[in-house]
C-alpha cells in the first residue's frame, strides 16, 4: 500500500495511536504519545478519529516523500519544517502530492513533533494498538523505530478546507515546568521533612530521560521503607530509588516495580515534561485528587471549545 | 484491605502486608469481581504479590464513583481456592553449561548441584505477578535453601529461556535482556510469543512445576544454546 517513503528516519521517529490498554496482564506497557496534548490536536485538526495513528518525531531529522495526495499537519515542538525546500507553518494543515518531500528539522523549543495525515497511518494493531514500544519490539512497523526505506501506508484523502490553531491557543515549550502531583502510593513512608524537601526543591532533567522514565537530579529524598513487594506502576508515578533521585515513569514504563513512590504526576503535566530537554528544571506541586479532576475537566472543556481558524 | 490513591486515574488496593497463596487467590477473586461489575470504567488492572493496581478511564468515570464501585466490588469476595489455577509443567535443561550460577548456589547452601536441581523441581510454584517485561512471570516461593540474592553486577545479556532465582522468587526470562537473577538452567518453552494465541503459556494464579530434561531433549524442543 502506498503512502509515504522514509528517506531519513530522524533520531527517533515512532508510530503511535493513543496507546495499548488492557494488556498489562501480559506485562505489556502502554506506549502511546508522550505529549498527548499535541497528539490530540494533530488528529483533531484533520478531523481524524481520536485514536488515529500518528508519527511521534523525537528531536527531529525526518525526511519523507509522499506517494499520494493527502493532507497533513505537524504539531508539537517547534522545528523548521519544509515542503519541497520551502518553510511551512506548524499547527496549519497542508496538502501534499506524489513526489513532494517533507522535512522536519531539529527541534528548537520542545523535543517531540507530531505528524498526522488524514485518516491516520494504516498500521495493523498488535494487542489492540499500533503504538511502537522498542523495548518490547511490538507495534509500529515490526516493533521498530522508522528506518530509511520504510513505507508508511495511509489513504489518499485531501481535506476540503484547511485550518490552523491560533498561536495563543498553542502550547508553549520552555525549559522550566511546574509538575502537579497527586500524592499517593508510599507517600506516607516519606517523613514530613523528606516530603518538604521534595516539594520545595528544584530538579534538573538528566541525560537519562527516555520513553520509559525521566531521571531527575537535585535534593535527595529518602523513605523509611526497608524492602517492599513489587506492585503495579501507573503513568506518571514518581519512583524514588535508594540514591534518592526521583524518576518520573512515562509511557513505556515497566508495569511493576519495587521502589517507593511519592505519587504520580498528572498526565497533562507528563505531556509538558516530555517536551523538556536535559538540563531543564522542574518543580513538583502537590494537589488534591479533587483539583486533579478539576484540571482534567477544565482542560477537556477548553480543548472542545477552542475553535480552529479557517485559512 | 486498604484502597489508596496511585494517581489521577488509578487506585492501588493493598490486600496484605505480606504475600501468600491465599492473598494471591483473594487478589484473583478481586480481579474477577471488578471486571464483572465495573467493566466500563476500567482501562487496565495490574495484580501483584499483595496489591492490585486499578486504572480507570477519566473520560467515562471519576475518582469518587470508581472508589464507590471498587468498595462494592471488593466486599464479600467469593472465596477462591488457592490451588484452583491450571497446573503447567515447564521443562528445564539444568546444567553448568545452561545455568552458570548453579555452582555458586550449591556452594552457598553447602549442597551438591544435583540437590539444587532436585529442590527446584520438588515444589509447586504460584504465578504471583506478570510484569516488568512482556511474559515475565514471578513465581514463588523458592525453598529457602536455594534462595539467592540478586547478583551485585547484573549481566548485560541473559538468554531467552533462562531459568533464574532471585531471593525466594524464580522465573523464566521471556526474551534476551539484561538481568541480575541467578541462572540455573534453560527452558525451551517460549514464555511470550506475540504471534501465538494465547501469547503466554501461563497466567497469574496458575501453578507451575519444573521438570528436568536432557541437553538433547532441550535441543529437540527448540532450545538454543
Amino acid at each position: 500500500m502506498s503512502g509515504f517513503l522514509v528517506r531519513q528516519p530522524g533520531l527517533l521517529s515512532l508510530l503511535h495511536d493513543r496507546g495499548r490498554f488492557g494488556a498489562h496482564k501480559l506485562g505489556l506497557t502502554t506506549g502511546g504519545p508522550l505529549d498527548s496534548v499535541a497528539f490530540d490536536w494533530a488528529n483533531r485538526m484533520l478531523t481524524n478519529d481520536v485514536n488515529a495513528t500518528c508519527l511521534e518525531i523525537s528531536f527531529g531529522g525526518l525526511v519523507i516523500e509522499a506517494q499520494l495526495d493527502t493532507s497533513f499537519v505537524i504539531t508539537g515542538a517547534e522545528a523548521p519544517c519544509k515542503l519541497n525546500e520551502n518553510l511551512i507553518e506548524q499547527w496549519y494543515t497542508h496538502d501534499i502530492k506524489p513526489g513532494d518531500k517533507l522535512e522536519i528539522g531539529f527541534a528548537s523549543a520542545g523535543t517531540r513533533c507530531y505528524l498526522a495525515v488524514t485518516g491516520g497511518f494504516n498500521i495493523d494493531p498488535s494487542f489492540g494498538s499500533s503504538s511502537t514500544v522498542l523495548r518490547e519490539k511490538i507495534g509500529g512497523l515490526n516493533g521498530d523505530k522508522l528506518q530509511a526505506g520504510d513505507q508508511l501506508p495511509c489513504s489518499s484523502k485531501r481535506l476540503s478546507a484547511h485550518c490552523y490553531l491560533a498561536a495563543a491557543d498553542r502550547p508553549k515549550y520552555s525549559d522550566f515546568a511546574r509538575l502537579r502531583v497527586v500524592p499517593g502510593y508510599q507517600q506516607a513512608e516519606f517523613s514530613p521533612l523528606q516530603q518538604w524537601r521534595f516539594f520545595n526543591s528544584e530538579y534538573r532533567l538528566t541525560e537519562r530521560c527516555d520513553r520509559m522514565g525521566f531521571r531527575l537530579e537535585g535534593e535527595t529524598v529518602h523513605s523509611d521503607m526497608v524492602g517492599m513487594l513489587s506492585e503495579g506502576i501507573c503513568h506518571g508515578a514518581i519512583q524514588i530509588p535508594a540514591d534518592g533521585q526521583p524518576i518520573v515513569l512515562m509511557n513505556d514504563r515497566q508495569t511493576i516495580g519495587g521502589y517507593p513512590k511519592m505519587g504520580a504526576v498528572i498526565p497533562r503535566d507528563t505531556a509538558t515534561l516530555s517536551q523538556l530537554s536535559p538540563g531543564s528544571r522542574v518543580r513538583f506541586d502537590a494537589i488534591s485528587i479533587e483539583q486533579a479532576h478539576n484540571i482534567h475537566c477544565l482542560e477537556q472543556a477548553r480543548f472542545e471549545r477552542t475553535s480552529l481558524q479557517s485559512c | 484491605m486498604r484502597i489508596e490513591i496511585a494517581g489521577q486515574n488509578a487506585f492501588i488496593v493493598y490486600f496484605a502486608e505480606q504475600t501468600s497463596a491465599a492473598v494471591s487467590a483473594q487478589i484473583q477473586a478481586a480481579v474477577t469481581s471488578i471486571l464483572a461489575t465495573m467493566p466500563d470504567s476500567i482501562i487496565d488492572l495490574v495484580p501483584s504479590y499483595a496489591s492490585l493496581l486499578v486504572i480507570f478511564d477519566l473520560d467515562r468515570s471519576d475518582h469518587f464513583a470508581v472508589k464507590q464501585q471498587l468498595r462494592a466490588a471488593l466486599t464479600n469476595l467469593e472465596a477462591v481456592d488457592a490451588s484452583a489455577g491450571s497446573l503447567i509443567t515447564l521443562p528445564v535443561y539444568y546444567s553448568k553449561e545452561s545455568g552458570p550460577d548453579l555452582e555458586a548456589i550449591a556452594a552457598n547452601a553447602n549442597i551438591d548441584i544435583d540437590d539444587v536441581i532436585e529442590i527446584h523441581q520438588q515444589q509447586e510454584y504460584r504465578v504471583y505477578a506478570i510484569g516488568f517485561a512482556p511474559g515475565f512471570a514471578y513465581l514463588g516461593e523458592v525453598d529457602e535453601r536455594i534462595a539467592a540474592p540478586r547478583l551485585a553486577t547484573p549481566r548485560q545479556k541473559v538468554p531467552r529461556g533462562a531459568v533464574a532465582i532471585a531471593d525466594r522468587q524464580t522465573a523464566v526470562y521471556p526474551a534476551i535482556s539484561p538481568g541480575g537473577w541467578n541462572l540455573i538452567g534453560l527452558c525451551p518453552t517460549r514464555m511470550f510469543d506475540p504471534d501465538k494465541t494465547p501469547s503466554m503459556p501461563v497466567q497469574v494464579g496458575d501453578r507451575i512445576r519444573f521438570s528436568a530434561i536432557s541437553r538433547d531433549q532441550f535441543i529437540d524442543q527448540g532450545g538454543e544454546l
